[in-house]
């Protein structure tokens, strides 16, 4: 009887995966400071898009007015202070009807808040995922602030719409809009990330923030002009990197004068906070799972 | 060859600070830095304990391995999942891998339940690592896996339990990645879902994945890993083919569930006229054990009181498996009237008889006239068949049905078959 010669390994390793190369993973402990892995980020992108849509589903899914109350809140707050601190007090605007100041103003403040106020607690809200699952962590708050950026989005058209029922020119001034929501965007990436991350370890943070949240509004220029600040201190007032995006916001829409050192000075406040957060963050990012 | 995953003295150390809660607090960080720097020295060691969940492990795995992860509760299995994983780090050591890595350390990860059934699907199918092309593609198969075709566009929070979890571990079953982590996720579903799980994860195997499985289950561990490690606080203590390590895994468990015992008289079950003492179950060689060999009989035993002597007792046994299946009754037929006093009795299952999966054992004493005691669970046991190729199972290895698996006797006669048919004239005529 004749038996068969047992085959040589090869044909056997020709039926196994190949090991691919390009999904070559080390893990180690961290022991160098590392910026956010924007390559990884971008393969996660979908990850990302899905998690900001999760997020937008679920709270307009249980609120029974649903999409509505992104343009109504700012329109009721608009109303508030139009009576209030603009017929009331006499409050200046910085040109043109105090409600389209107002407005505008409410408009992008009210993204930052709300995305603020998200995103720092949002790897402790997800910390289901984080337990049981590997992705870049830096996903989680992104996805937060991606979420109220599509409330901002909508809230927008709403202030177009006003804009043009009050009869403001629209100007080539409006092409530069991405300027300040980029940087805004930028610096709140950067306190997002900062924030979420110290939360992980300190809860007190998402206490805090509410609070500090309010008296931050009032040292920016939403609801008063920054003339009203005595000329001495508008330096020191343009640190507040909002002064910068909130004017340059204004300036866009409503065609006003650019104030250009205070949006420089926003920039760089901004291009430092997210050097710090993100190299911050992927410090604590290893122990996220073990504390949250 | 090459191994897919090296661990070269990988080890986790975790604080614990007892009387603490579970985060810190800014206070608790400046009274750190002010005062508590003065002391750190003394309270450090006071007040943190350092416990090292997994220490030194050294491990390599070959592309297409099937490892099994044994081990107590708390003996490091999850958590060296978890560094796999890349969901924590590493305190020590270093981690290789190469290729996708799917964990699905739970099931039902990423479903929210205000979602429908199809946006879940794609929610987690996202978070566990599928792309949005992948799931379009894989979509209809993930349905009809799950079973839940109608309920699909309804939201998971109307689900029942059983829908989710299927829907849940479909999701997970179609990742896809070349390492596949999974813990204790075929425990899900009824006893139908079950097979099917396991029946896609044998498929997944004989991909040529690389699987690695934590179950507690030793059946599962045993019929789907070739290899299988043993973790003992938080050291790898052994590692070899899948029967060996689990049957040293077996011997060394502290019995648990197969003894049972009342020692306050007052408070153990029954009445004025019989009391429950204990209830044990043990091997053919009298030891107490929660591990059946599928092939060796296994003794129940239970001790009780009579309090109030004259009355015919007898005890009974009643047998159940996980499913909640009642598999039979056996009582002691004697109808004589017991005595006051203590008893001890035993009644033995033969081996070869009971099929894979846990027991669960109720007993009862009775007479015509009335149930002295009926307590239920009160001992489980697994029964385990360890393939060495000598149970009912031969050497089939895949899922066998059936509530109970005796070994019984075949007869299989043999004609020669007939080089050419011979039709005789009478059978066309019919």
């Amino acid at each position: 009887m004749l038996v068969p010669t047992p085959n040589s390994s090869s044909s056997q390793t020709e039926n196994l995966p190949i090991l691919p190369a390009d999904r070559h993973v080390v893990i180690e402990p961290r022991k160098r400071w590392r910026l956010l892995d924007i390559r990884e980020l971008w393969a996660y992108r979908e990850l990302l898009y899905f998690l900001i849509w999760r997020d937008l589903k679920i709270r307009y899914k249980q609120a029974v007015f649903g999409i509505g109350w992104v343009v109504v809140q700012p329109l009721m707050l608009t109303l508030i202070f139009t009576v209030f601190l603009g017929k009331l007090a006499r409050v200046p605007s910085s040109g043109g009807p105090y409600a389209l100041f107002v407005l505008s103003g409410l408009v992008i403040w009210s993204f930052f808040s709300g995305a603020l106020i998200t995103s720092s607690i949002s790897l402790t809200t997800n910390a289901h995922l984080i337990t049981k699952v590997y992705f870049p962590r830096a996903i989680i708050p992104l996805a937060a602030i991606g979420a109220r950026f599509v409330d901002f989005l909508i809230s927008f058209v709403i202030l177009i719409a006003v804009l043009i029922y009050y009869r403001v020119p629209i100007t080539g001034s409006i092409l530069l809009l991405p300027v300040p929501l980029v940087i805004a965007l930028l610096l709140l990436t950067g306190l997002g990330l900062l924030l979420s991350a110290v939360n992980v370890k300190y809860r007190d943070i998402g206490v805090v923030i509410p609070v500090l949240i309010q008296l931050w509004m009032f040292l920016s220029p939403i609801i008063y002009p920054v003339a009203l600040v005595p000329a001495r201190f508008r330096i020191l007032y343009a640190f507040n990197p909002l002064v910068g995006i909130i004017e340059s916001f204004r300036a866009s829409i409503l065609s006003q004068a650019w104030n250009g050192a205070a949006l420089a000075i926003a920039a760089g406040i901004t291009l430092v906070i997210l050097l710090i957060s993100s190299s911050v963050f992927r410090k604590m990012e290893a122990a996220f799972a073990d504390n949250v | 060859m090459k191994p897919i995953i090296t661990l070269e003295n990988v080890g986790k150390q975790y604080r614990i600070r007892p009387a603490r809660a579970s985060y810190e607090t800014f206070r608790d960080a400046l009274t750190e830095m002010t005062i508590g720097r003065l002391r750190r020295r003394q309270q450090d060691t006071r007040a943190t304990e350092i416990f090292w969940a997994l220490r030194e492990i050294n491990l390599r795995i070959a592309p297409g391995d099937v490892l099994g992860i044994i081990g107590r509760n708390g003996a490091g299995k999850s958590t060296l999942l978890k560094l796999i994983s890349r969901i924590t780090e590493p305190t020590t050591g270093r981690i290789e891998l190469f290729g996708r890595v799917g964990s699905l350390l739970e099931v039902g990860t990423g479903f929210h339940p205000e979602l429908t059934g199809r946006e879940n699907v794609y929610l987690s199918g996202a978070i566990l690592g599928m792309t949005r092309a992948e799931i379009n593609r894989k979509f209809d198969e993930i349905v009809a896996f799950s079973e839940i075709e109608k309920f699909i566009d309804v939201p998971v929070k109307w689900y029942s339990s059983g829908m989710y979890v299927r829907l849940a571990f479909s999701v997970a079953a179609h990742v896809d990645p070349e390492i596949l982590i999974l813990d204790e996720v075929l425990s899900v579903g009824d006893a139908h879902f079950q097979f099917k799980s396991f029946k896609k994860l044998e498929s997944i195997r004989n991909e040529g994945r690389t699987i690695l499985f934590v179950s507690h289950n030793m059946q599962s561990v045993i019929r789907l890993c070739k290899r299988v490690i043993l973790l003992s606080s938080g050291n790898l203590i052994a590692d070899g083919p899948a029967h060996e390590i689990a049957s040293q895994y077996l011997s060394s468990r502290v019995r648990s569930a197969a003894e049972r015992t009342w020692d306050d008289i007052n408070s153990a079950p029954g009445d004025d006229v019989a009391r429950l003492i204990a209830v044990r179950v043990r091997t053919d060689d009298g030891a107490i054990t929660d591990v059946v060999d599928i092939r060796k009989s296994v003794a129940i035993e239970m001790e009780y009181e009579i309090l109030t002597g004259g009355e015919p007792l007898a005890p009974n046994v009643h047998v159940f498996n996980e499913d909640g299946v009642y598999l039979f009754v056996t009582g002691d037929r004697s109808t004589q009237p017991k005595q006051a006093g203590r008893y001890k009795s035993t009644v033995c299952i033969p081996g070869n008889f009971l099929a894979e999966g846990t027991i669960s054992i109720n007993v009862a004493l009775s007479s015509p006239a009335a149930i002295r005691f009926n307590e239920h669970d009160v001992v489980t046991f697994q029964v385990v068949d360890t393939l060495e190729g000598n149970s009912a199972r031969g050497n089939y290895t895949g899922p066998m049905p059936g509530v109970v698996r005796p070994l019984l006797n075949w007869t299989t006669s043999y004609t020669p078959a007939l080089s050419t048919p011979v039709i005789s004239l009478e059978d066309v005529s019919v």
